[in-house]
């Protein structure tokens, strides 16, 4: 089929790209975000204007940063790796990434924009005793953004193997910390508002270069989609017509059918509940822009999720599933791989380049978001309970920037080779079972209270990791073919997994909706029907809700 | 968060506003529009990723005789059922929503002034 198609494609394993010309494209995106950084920074002054972007920003303009900050590296290295080797299942992943907005739409944006100030503790603390619950929320902020952060780092690691031809671990090493120090210098400098534009940034070029990519392999097959699909079966060979079917990763066993149920439902409530989605809806000036950003994300993410089928069965069409398997990166280099093959070495570079800035701005968003709960939620008003002037708050909101950037550098050296998008969907699982639960029930349920609030938070939280520590992710999974390690243990020896899912949220979900009502029941704190009355009225009207900052 | 900490333990201006039929209106109108949207959407959407993980045959169906599976049908009416309820939640809310929430919300800002 490929030979037909007279494309020059790689050998598998072979170096493909100029690592000079990679690095010089990126630097551009680099310089030119660097310059955009410096000019929106001018008027940070406020912690409004540092942690919420002075909440300026229009509804189309966080729309498009929401689409940059959700399209990570996981959905557009890591999906289209998805499709080409696994076909259909790949594809299931972008719809739970998709369908998952709607929750955040309907039930949580504008209310979240309503009530709250910078963080989501701020709405649970709106009536919940304030100190234990930012504890609470903070500690599952931290966590949730640990794990995507690590996904993220993790990709880059895959990324510099394949783009700069750097496969000695510590020379990956070093571009990883170079990655992460510029990311650290962006917030820094930047906070929300340059954190943003690099975002808006990073979402046009993103989803411009998968709609030209797309473009050009449908162009390849007369825009017919059927004869894409034929060819990446055709060019799977042997079983290849599974591409088309589900279950060609999940369907194995009644296990894997399970695992994937579980991922399921992790996918489609985690989005509402993940820390950085929420920060977002602060940078707007009101509920109505937090609205009009939703919609406009929804489009955006949903375009993009469709571009990926074409990228997907393009790169297993044209590139092939046997040199994708064989690539640095296995399955993250699926899309870079396909530009190669169609574009050459400019195209891969172009994307490489996009790649690398979707995982910086995406680094940077998670990292300003931690900064903030740490800043927000843990310095100020636990451990200096509000007694704080705002720039000692700043001061500490940018120290942590530094430590956050520092622990993802660390943990993408570590995290090196790991799968990305299954990592991401680790960091939804908790963000459904911890922070969920919560946010609905102080939105919609007048009895709910702290003690509601702490069983669910901590027992969504603890829950999800224990059973991650004690499942195949992290010990115990064997490749039956080729008797390698497919945990994050690499050691077969070492063995002590005992949950039998790799992903924990059919479990740790309900539970934690469960734990909420439970102790809501066992407390016996007094109801505050003035506190609720004043978050119901405020969540629906938008009367008294944090202003935009004017310069 | 609360400036109207002075006036408890006696009824606060919040709690009157709740109390009365204006805003009770508008809080049935969100949750009748809202909850049952949300019920839909998550039934469809389990009830196609159950179809993806039980029902495999009837999923690989080929449409003709193209490769499009049924699978992949329904995977872009998920796509297509995403897109329409963003807009018919938009449109509902700046035609039926918006216009009492920001009645209210001008009666309570000015009664706190």
């Amino acid at each position: 089929m490929n030979r037909t198609l007279l494309l020059e494609v790689p050998e598998p394993g072979q170096q493909v790209g100029s690592p000079i010309l990679n690095i010089a494209i990126f630097g551009v995106f680099v310089a030119i975000t660097m310059v955009v950084v410096f000019w929106a920074s001018r008027n940070n002054k406020s912690a409004a204007d540092y942690y919420a972007a002075g909440r300026n920003f229009t509804g189309p303009q966080n729309g498009v940063a929401i689409a940059g900050d959700y399209l990570s590296a996981a959905s557009f290295l890591g999906i289209a790796g998805a499709i080409a080797l696994n076909g259909y299942d790949g594809f299931l992943y972008s719809i739970g990434f998709l369908v998952a907005w709607l929750v955040a739409l309907l039930l949580v944006a504008e209310l979240l924009r309503n009530t709250g100030k910078f963080t989501m503790a701020d709405v649970l603390s709106f009536r919940l005793k304030e100190r234990p619950v930012r504890l609470a929320a903070a500690f599952a902020t931290l966590a949730v953004v640990f794990f995507y952060l690590l996904a993220q780092m993790a990709g880059a690691g895959g990324l510099v193997a394949l783009l700069l031809g750097v496969t000695d671990p510590t020379q990956q090493g070093i571009v990883i910390a170079v990655v992460g120090a510029l990311m650290i210098l962006y917030v820094l400098v930047g906070g929300m508002k340059g954190t943003t534009w690099v975002q808006i940034i990073k979402a046009v070029l993103l989803i411009v270069g998968a709609a030209v990519i797309s473009f050009w392999v449908l162009a390849k097959f007369g825009f017919n989609f059927s004869s894409l699909l034929d060819a990446a079966v055709a060019r799977a060979g042997e079983g290849g017509q599974a591409l088309l079917e589900p279950g060609k990763q999940y369907g194995k066993s009644d296990l894997s059918r399970l695992d994937f149920i579980s991922l399921a439902i992790a996918l489609v409530l985690g989005t509402a509940g993940l820390p950085h989605v929420l920060t977002r809806f602060y940078t707007v000036p009101d509920g109505r822009e937090a609205r009009r950003s939703v919609v406009w994300a929804i489009w955006l993410i949903g375009i993009f999720y469709l571009l990926t089928l074409a990228l997907g069965y393009g790169a297993g069409a044209l590139v092939g599933p046997d040199v994708i398997a064989a690539a640095p990166g296995k399955g993250n280099s699926a899309a870079p791989l396909l530009a190669y093959v169609l574009g050459g070495e400019i195209l891969l570079g172009v994307i490489s380049a996009v790649a690398f800035a979707t995982i910086l701005a995406v680094v940077a968003g998670l990292t300003i978001t931690a900064a903030t709960s740490f800043a927000h939620d843990i310095y100020a008003n636990v451990i200096r309970k509000g007694q704080v002037n705002p720039d000692g708050e700043l001061k500490v909101a940018r120290i942590t920037v530094v430590v956050i950037g520092l622990v993802a550098i660390v943990g993408g050296i570590f995290a090196n080779g790991q799968n990305i998008a299954f990592l991401v969907a680790l960091a939804f699982c908790v963000a459904a079972s911890a922070n969920l639960p919560t946010i609905i029930y102080s939105l919609f349920w007048k009895r709910f209270n702290t003690s509601g609030a702490l069983w669910s938070i901590y027992g969504g939280l603890t829950s999800t990791i224990v059973l991650i520590i004690f499942s195949p992710v992290v010990s115990g999974k064997v490749d039956p073919v080729t008797g390698t390690s497919l945990s994050m243990i690499k050691d077969t020896a070492v063995d002590f997994h005992w949950f039998p899912l790799d992903n924990p949220g059919i479990i740790t979900i309900p539970l934690a909706f469960v734990l909420g009502i439970v102790g809501t029941f066992l407390s016996k704190e007094p109801p505050h029907p003035e506190k609720f009355a004043e978050m119901e009225v405020r969540s629906l009207t938008g009367a008294g809700s944090e202003k935009a900052v004017t310069h | 968060m609360s400036d109207l900490q002075a006036e408890e333990p006696a009824e606060t201006a919040y709690q009157r506003v709740e109390r009365s039929e204006e805003f009770q209106g508008l809080k049935r109108t969100f949750r009748n529009f809202v909850f049952p949207w949300v019920a839909i959407f998550l039934v469809w959407y389990f009830a196609y990723v159950l179809l993806a993980n039980y029902a495999h045959d009837f999923m690989s169906t080929r449409i003709g005789d193209s490769s499009i599976t049924v699978a992949l049908v329904l995977g872009l009416g998920q796509f297509a059922s995403t897109f329409a309820i963003t807009m018919l939640y938009a449109s509902w809310a700046n035609k039926k929503f918006d216009p009492h929430a920001d009645a209210l919300r001008e009666e309570i800002e000015g009664e706190n002034r």
